[in-house]
């Protein structure tokens, strides 16, 4: 196992802004959105998934997201877009200053995942997790180099909303953070560095939120709109925790609500039965059309 | 309720005919009453998440393509800003096809 420390001569490229390489591992929602929030930034990115339907639409789902970025004036203007490469294979990734991992948030698979790219990587090429939910020191248990691993979460859609959850698992090394935050900077990001715990601080807070409003739903307390209305109107919440289900996935969501379950033993934390049943239903959010609210066609 | 196709007929467009279509599309998503002056996203009548949707739907019900400088937030404030932007954007489309 490498030091803790001293790495980051082995990888020099990662603090000048000119000279970052992204890998981006999983083509979904939030792997095409980073993307696009690198390319957008002028960094290149390769964008690598398993799945042939995935890898098929990625380059129009970040084209989408480009798109989305500019009309709301959230990208330089004047830069350079970064290259964009899509692949099939972790290969791909060999030359990365840094790598994203974005895939469904389960333990095994991201674990699975982030082993894979760090056999393919150079030494000292941080990793980074944009896990919503697994503690950091959790998921490099199962790899080879935990110093090089550190979470960054994203939130949806990544260039809309700048500040991003940073945590440090117990092994994280101080020159890891050192060049994510040095990324982070590149991409104009505002990090937030908490503590390594389930849930960090946003899932811990809004996804139990988010399953009681979908309880008072189930029980006919209120409808989704009037949750919504009554969120947004007397609280100041932007859309509403039924409308960021639908953003972030109600599948994506459950996932996140089991691992904090798992780890908390939270009754707040399980999935409550709409949400189990919207899962089974195939109507997860934003992106397949239907979730709480209806959206015309799938939408990114 | 004039189609999508009808739209595409060079000619056939007005302003009245464009705000109409996306007042009918606005109300029916959101169950509330949309005026042709107000401000979407301002008035809480829609999220600016749903902007996007809006630049889609109006590619792909009346045939333009909207990029560029006109890709910014205040095009589609308004039904009317949207009106006149499908109208001056079909005026260069029909304007480049005359060439």
């Amino acid at each position: 196992m490498p030091p803790k420390d001293g790495d980051a001569s082995q990888n020099p490229a990662i603090d000048s802004s000119a000279t970052h390489k992204l890998a981006v591992l999983g083509a979904g929602v939030m792997g095409t959105g980073i993307a696009a929030l690198a390319t957008g930034y002028g960094v290149p990115v390769v964008l690598i998934d398993v799945d042939a339907v995935k890898l098929t639409r990625a380059g129009s789902q970040v084209a989408y997201h480009l798109r989305a970025a500019a009309l709301h004036g959230a990208l330089p203007e004047n830069a350079a877009r970064g290259e964009l490469t899509i692949s099939a294979t972790m290969e791909a990734a060999s030359d990365a200053t840094a790598v994203i991992e974005a895939v469904t948030e389960q333990p095994d698979v991201k674990v699975k995942v982030l082993a894979q790219a760090q056999a393919a990587l150079a030494s000292g090429v941080p990793l980074i997790s944009n896990t919503s939910s697994i503690p950091v020191g959790e998921l490099a248990r199962g790899i080879d180099d935990p110093p090089m691993l550190i979470g960054v979460h994203f939130m949806n859609p990544p260039y809309l909303i700048s500040a991003v959850e940073v945590s440090r698992g117990p092994d994280t090394s101080d020159s890891t953070a050192r060049q994510v935050l040095s990324l982070l900077a590149a991409l104009d990001r505002e990090p937030v560095i908490v503590g390594d715990t389930p849930g960090f601080v946003t899932s811990r807070l809004l996804h139990p939120m988010i399953n009681d409003a979908a309880r008072i739903v189930a029980a006919g307390i209120a409808t989704a709109p009037d949750v919504d209305a009554l969120l947004h109107g007397c609280l100041g919440h932007p859309t509403g925790p039924l409308r960021t289900a639908d953003l972030i996935g109600i599948d994506n969501l459950v996932d996140s609500l089991n691992v904090l379950y798992q780890r908390t033993g939270s009754e707040a934390c399980r999935p409550c039965d709409l949400l189990l049943d919207k899962v089974r239903a195939g109507e997860l959010g934003r992106k397949t059309g239907k979730g709480f609210y209806a959206y015309g066609e799938a939408t990114v | 309720m004039t189609t999508s196709s009808d739209h595409r007929d060079p000619g056939a467009l007005t302003s009245a005919a464009i705000e109409k279509d996306l007042t009918g599309f606005l109300e029916g998503r959101t169950r509330v009453p949309v005026t042709i002056d107000l401000d979407l996203f301002a008035s809480g009548t829609i999220s600016s998440m749903f902007a996007m949707e809006l630049v889609v739907y109006l590619e792909q019900a009346f045939g333009v393509e909207i990029g560029g400088r006109d890709l910014r937030m205040d095009n589609f404030r308004t039904v009317a800003a949207m009106s006149s932007l499908v109208l001056r954007l079909r005026m260069v489309a029909g304007a480049d096809d005359s060439d």
